[in-house]
């Protein structure tokens, strides 16, 4: 396979709104064929990065360039992208057909290939046979088509989406997700959204870039970002987390420890920190990576093969449940005061009647599970 | 709590009597006094006798008055056309303001009403007339280059003051003026109301500005375009003050007319009759205009 060839590049992209830096000096490319996700809160800038890639705002400083070209000053009708709007802005004068064409209208299409061509991106988004119709007889999902429609026929370099399912209620936004993956594969167009649900953008996205107060925070895949963040605005805003702020008190090559006064026992790792000796880190442990094990009646520790005794294991009384059906999350209060989150799957109907309020348990994890982080 | 407000029709009929009976005896019942007199005719000085007759009004569509009231409605359709031309772009400019501005805007598009119609027409003479305060700028401005041409030896000669005042110009010029707000307002209410996704849709789609202004914006700010027409159109048809103070003898609206009718002339019915055919076209003419709208969204449907 081919090297896969950049398509879009920010290039120490800023812009300042005032004496507002709503985007910081952001570099990132993206590679042809990419579903790439735009994730961070609101006000962190991803809106604006996509919009000065749309040219409905221009950089204050830096450069965009899309195929090696320089289009940070080009108007947004000579651009080769095309945006579904988070309002999907289909215009409610015209027709569905119409809305399509619209694009290829003002290209000077002419009428027989300008029909075929409308014909084909609705049946893309399976909206065939609904051409004739207005807008206002379209549910919000069937109007989010006629924007995708709307914008695939003009055949974009890059197809830009903004918040695209955050107007679709829970069980079409489940279903629209894998469509659009499977669109996206369909057409071969580099897909570009914005999102700010942590839960999309790592069903969907190929890679991802978290961004904060206009800052890159960290470009990676999806499961990269869930299991090595880079930093703990990343691990605390992709999924669930515990914090612990610690001392690296050993760093060897293929070990760690750090000691946390928030937690009665040391951490250990199965592999090398590289940050200063005694320097301030933060421990980050995922819920489900935490075991529960009973205690009280004399039970002792439970052992973990790749962990020396007296690291990992903590214990702790379990103060809270919640059942969530596939899942319960308990927290437990540890020694400490801390309480800290761990999630059970439940794998039979009887699981979650397996440990209950006020109960004496055992918290566990492997050496391999908690990510150090640096800041 | 609306449901039940309908249904206690005490509270409905206390609070709806009073603009009714308002309306009833101050407006309609005059009204309808006048459209009686449109069919009588005048016994002596103060006394009118309604007789039924269509002598008025056989009389009112004498080519004469006739003449009149197209020309009516020529200076007004005039003054319409104007008004959105100028109007537009004024909308346009506020709509796109920032939020402090916009209020400035909105301010300043208003003050004219602050003031007595009256009072800006007369101020309006004082620009317009041939020693107004654009003859004079002109005259200082001819005086210049003539100095200048007169080095090269050829003097431009004396300054001949524009006529601006008193013909059929300062007519549709003053109701532009006065009409401007009345059109601006409706297409600003109907321009704000546009969702601006919209106007960057079309952008991204591949349109120009202008397009986007053919295609997007001027069909989905109609209603504020045909409320725009209809408040400048209909005022101006029936103008008075205007055409009186601004115009001159061949520039009378039908309003002019009416008028002397019941003051000089002293011919009440004749007077009233006019009043009510201007009445009646404006009826018809947004009859008309309500049965295209009527159809055209029927045919949407």
């Amino acid at each position: 396979m081919a090297a896969p060839k950049t398509i879009i590049r920010f290039e120490n992209v800023s812009k300042r709104y005032g004496k507002v830096l709503a985007v910081d000096d952001v570099s990132l490319s993206i590679d042809e064929g990419e579903f790439f996700a735009l994730l961070g809160p609101s006000g962190c800038g991803k809106t604006t990065l996509l919009r000065m890639l749309a040219g409905f705002e221009t950089p204050s400083e830096g450069r965009i360039l899309i195929d090696g070209e320089d289009i940070s000053r080009t108007p947004p009708n000579k651009r080769p992208v095309n945006m579904v709007f988070q309002s999907y802005a289909v215009f409610p004068h015209m027709t569905v057909a119409d809305n399509v064409a619209y694009g290829l209208k003002v290209d000077g299409v002419p009428g027989a290939e300008r029909a075929r061509r409308v014909e084909e991106a609705l049946g893309l988004v399976k909206l065939d046979g609904y051409g004739a119709r207005k807008p206002d007889q379209l549910s919000g999902g069937q109007r989010q088509r006629v924007a995708l429609a709307r914008a695939l026929v003009k055949r974009p370099r890059v197809l830009l989406l903004d918040e695209p399912l955050s107007a679709l209620d829970a069980k079409l936004r489940e279903a629209m997700r894998s469509e659009l993956a499977q669109l996206q594969e369909k057409v071969g167009v580099t897909f570009l959204f914005v999102t700010h649900d942590q839960d999309e953008a790592l069903a969907m996205a190929s890679r991802c870039a978290v961004m904060n107060r206009g800052l890159l925070q960290q470009v990676a895949t999806p499961s990269d970002l869930y299991e090595f963040p880079n930093s703990r605005f990343v691990a605390d805003f992709i999924g669930s987390v515990n914090l612990f702020e610690g001392r690296l008190e050993v760093d060897e090559h293929d070990h760690a420890v750090v000691v946390s006064p928030e937690l009665p026992t040391r951490i250990y790792l199965d592999h090398g920190v590289t940050g200063a000796h005694e320097s301030t880190v933060w421990v980050a442990l995922r819920p489900e990576k935490i075991e529960l094990h009973k205690r009280g009646q004399g039970r002792e520790p439970p052992v973990l093969e790749d962990t020396p005794g007296g690291h990992n294991v903590v214990p702790g009384i379990i103060r809270q449940i919640a059942y969530l059906g596939s899942e319960s999350v308990y927290d437990v209060a540890v020694e400490g005061g801390r309480t800290v989150k761990t999630l059970r799957s439940n794998l039979t109907r009887r699981d979650q009647e397996d440990f209950t309020w006020d109960e004496p348990v055992w918290l566990a994890w492997h050496a391999c599970s908690p990510a150090v982080l640096l800041s | 709590m609306d449901e039940s407000w309908k249904k206690a029709k005490g509270v409905f009929a206390a609070l709806g009597a009073p603009p009714v009976l308002w309306l009833l005896a101050f407006f309609l019942v005059p009204l309808a006094i006048i459209w009686g007199y449109s069919f009588g005719e005048n016994k002596s000085l103060t006394e009118i006798a309604v007789d039924g007759t269509f002598r008025n009004y056989l009389h009112a569509v004498r080519p004469l008055y006739l003449g009149i009231i197209l020309k009516s409605f020529w200076f007004a359709a005039l003054t319409t056309l104007f008004c959105l031309v100028v109007g537009f772009p004024v909308a346009i400019a506020i709509t796109f303001a920032s939020d402090k501005a916009k209020s400035w805007l909105l301010l300043l598009i208003m003050l004219p009403f602050w003031t007595n119609l009256l009072i800006r027409t007369y101020a309006l003479m004082a620009v317009l007339r041939t020693e107004g305060y654009i003859n004079f700028t002109l005259a200082f401005l001819w005086n210049g280059v003539s100095h200048l041409t007169a080095l090269f030896g050829h003097p431009l000669g004396p300054f001949q003051p524009l006529e601006l005042l008193h013909n059929n110009f300062a007519v549709v010029f003053g109701l532009v003026y006065v009409q401007l707000p009345f059109m601006v307002l409706p297409l600003y209410a109907a321009l704000d109301r546009l969702d601006r996704s919209l106007l960057e849709a079309s952008l991204d789609l591949g349109a120009g500005h202008f397009t986007t202004f053919r295609r997007v914006v001027v069909p989905l700010a109609m209603p504020g375009i045909v409320s725009g027409i209809l408040v400048t159109l209909i005022p101006s048809v029936g103008a008075y003050l205007t055409p009186d103070l601004l115009g001159g003898p061949s520039s009378q609206m039908i309003a002019n007319v009416i008028e002397r009718q019941f003051k000089t002339a002293n011919d009440w019915p004749f007077g009233a009759a006019l009043s009510f055919l201007l009445m009646y076209m404006t009826f018809l003419a947004i009859a008309v205009q309500a049965i295209v709208s009527r159809n055209r969204r029927g045919r949407e449907r």
